[in-house]
């Protein structure tokens, strides 16, 4: 890890910044779709947390899995999904990564190893737990990865889920993203006990804790911990530190937060951050600014196609619900 | 044909497809000491603790888990040990399990099998003799099964182990020790087939799970005061035997549904309602009270449906 931040590998944090950018601009364009009424379904966005998906899945194989929380988009884009179909999704046109059926929050991308953003907090642990099982059982080598929140660590599936990981030996990941918030309540409000990684470290899980803002020591945490896990290695854990820029869903003004808050989150957002380290490093302003630019005109055309993109076939509501007993198409 | 009781033919039918399929496998608590009823015992020696997978008092785990091993291309066979504790992986079974394929528009595909011991059995209270059967059926992307005799429960978990969606599998536990002649090695049951458990003429009576034998003992009483009423064991809620219902009905021309569940909300109105609407034929239900069932054996009795009550509401039907 030292030897990294000595000798810091400028292309691969350029690949990063540039996965970064990707994923805010995804999302500001989903954010402007949805005030235009073209994003009918809630937007969780992850503005303000995106080094934790760049970090982590830029140490990840295509055959590795992810599972991930409601908000999703940046942990599909950081694992390679294409960023068209994802906007056809939220816009609920054909040709979304889920036909249409999913919206922003059931986000999935099964033919990158992305096995689904989900609704429900806390849920993808155990799916992930049970991915990674299962995987063993078929004797397949692969890196399960769980991304949740810290709203996450008060449910039950938390303790089930991390303590079968454990029991298990299995090659899984855990990556709490702590933005301070389980939905609109400040976390440490409703949490008791010094925090997630303590209680990881309660089921035998080892545990780090990470400046989820600092790409560089996301990626070289994520880096040792895969690798181990690529020997053979069991659970391990990440702590994240970050901040949610935004709101709970795009439609939440998160007037509940301190203005200061706020103000003192946007000094120590990972985009800003990593601008500076590279400035620092010799990279010219215009190159991240072309990169910037090329993610944001990127994502303004996936708007675009999505937008010109039609509704599925009606029929589609009644396909895949079941083999069996399956009710047939009415009109 | 071999003579087996219903609890062996279950482990005859898991073991048989687990033989056929190496990604075939069982997790839940005590399985690796036979589970709590004896229905994997013995099965660790041939298939070690990797199939037979000993699991924490975890249930959501145990289904969400067996969710994710399901996507990756394993069959699971959960084990939830009571139907009362599955409640505890409801979530899992409903958010989870059932909506994967439909929400993630196809991708993927949760070839599972939720087994839940169901019913009542003796002095088992509240938490340990429900049947909540409807409640699974009513959830767009479940199989639901309920099977009354050992060759059904013999072929109608291979069928379900064989089945690419998720099955909640609803054995009896006071079936267990029922013994019957099972078509030992015979392809798998087609699930959605009702079976005929009795030919009659008089009258239809659409039951499933325990209920069946005890509806075949009442037939028997009510034979000897002349009336001679068919018996449809339905063997799978989700889907289930219309057309044989509907079929039975129309040419005896009225129905009872009988259910060990609570009569209030229970499948039998679904069935009723079927028939109402469809051939319009008196249909009358017969479930349990809406009463939690009790300990006290004489209290506990108050829950259960015996073939007296069904002889007295088919003759209050004929009255």
């Amino acid at each position: 890890m030292e030897e990294r931040r000595n000798q810091p590998d400028v292309a691969r944090i350029l690949g990063h910044y540039r996965t970064m950018q990707r994923i805010r601009a995804f999302e500001e364009a989903a954010e402007a779709a949805q005030k235009e009424g073209l994003v009918t379904g809630a937007v969780h966005l992850s503005i303000g947390q995106e080094a934790v998906a760049a970090g982590v899945c830029g140490n990840l194989e295509k055959t590795d899995l992810i599972t991930s929380n409601h908000r999703g988009h940046g942990h599909t884009l950081a694992k390679g999904a294409d960023p068209v179909a994802m906007m056809r999704e939220l816009f609920g046109r054909e040709g979304g990564t889920c036909g249409g059926k999913g919206g922003s929050m059931h986000i999935a991308d099964f033919s990158i190893g992305m096995l689904g953003a989900n609704g429900v907090v806390a849920d993808g642990i155990p799916i992930a737990a049970g991915a990674a099982h299962g995987a063993k059982i078929r004797g397949e080598k692969l890196v399960t990865v769980c991304f949740f929140g810290d709203g996450a660590i008060n449910r039950g599936p938390f303790l089930e889920g991390l303590n079968w990981a454990a029991v298990f030996d299995l090659p899984v990941l855990f990556v709490c993203e702590d933005n301070g918030y389980a939905s609109t309540t400040e976390t440490r409000t409703v949490t008791a006990g010094p925090g997630p990684s303590a209680r990881a470290e309660s089921l035998g899980v080892p545990a780090h804790d990470v400046d989820g803002n600092d790409i560089v020591a996301v990626d070289a945490l994520a880096a040792e911990l895969i690798g181990r896990m690529r020997n053979g290695g069991g659970p391990a854990f990440i702590t994240a530190s970050t901040y949610r820029l935004k709101g709970h869903t795009a439609a939440d003004p998160a007037a509940y937060r301190r203005q200061e808050d706020v103000d003192a989150a946007y000094e120590r957002e990972p985009a800003l951050r990593v601008r500076q380290l590279l400035t620092d490093l010799g990279v010219s302003i215009s190159e991240l600014d072309r990169i910037a630019d090329e993610a944001q005109a990127e994502m303004v055309a996936a708007a675009e196609t999505a937008k010109a993109t039609p509704h599925p076939d009606l029929r589609e509501a009644y396909t895949d619900v079941q083999d069996v007993g399956a009710v047939a198409w009415p009109n | 044909m071999a003579e087996l009781t219903y609890l062996d033919a279950g482990k005859a039918a898991l073991a048989e497809e687990m033989r056929r399929d190496s990604t075939v496998w069982a997790l839940g608590e005590d399985l690796g000491r036979g589970g709590v009823f004896g229905q994997y015992r013995g099965m660790i020696d041939e298939f070690g603790p990797d199939r037979i997978a000993d699991t924490p008092i975890s249930e959501a785990t145990i289904m969400g888990a067996a969710v994710g091993a399901a996507l990756v291309g394993t069959r699971p066979v959960v084990e939830m040990r009571f139907s009362d504790f599955a409640l505890c992986a409801v979530d899992e079974l409903v958010n989870q399990a059932a909506k994967n394929r439909y929400m993630f528009g196809g991708q993927g595909r949760v070839p599972m099998v939720v087994r839940q011991p169901m019913g009542m059995w003796r002095s088992s209270a509240a938490q340990h003799s429900q049947s909540l059967e409807n409640w699974y059926v009513h959830v767009p992307g479940l199989v639901v099964i309920a099977p009354s005799t050992p060759d059904d429960n013999y072929g109608l978990l291979k069928a379900a182990i064989r089945c690419d969606d998720p099955v909640v599998y609803l054995e009896h536990k006071d079936l267990w020790p029922a013994a019957d002649e099972v078509s030992v090695g015979a392809e798998p049951h087609e699930i959605g087939k009702a079976r005929l458990a009795r030919a009659g003429s008089d009258l239809t009576i659409v039951t499933w799970s325990k209920m069946t034998q005890v509806c075949v003992v009442a037939a028997e009483k009510l034979s000897a005061n002349g009336i001679d009423a068919e018996i449809v064991d339905l063997r799978s809620l989700w889907p289930w035997d219309k057309e044989m219902v509907l079929e039975s009905a129309g040419r005896t021309g009225r129905v009872l549904v009988v259910h060990e569940a609570v009569q209030v909300g229970g499948f039998g109105a679904e069935i009723a309602a079927t028939v109402a609407e469809e051939i319009g034929i008196p249909v009358r239900r017969l479930g349990g009270p809406r009463i939690p069932v009790a300990y006290s054996p004489p209290l506990e009795d108050m829950f259960r449906i015996g073939a007296d009550d069904i002889v007295d509401a088919i003759e209050k039907m004929n009255a």
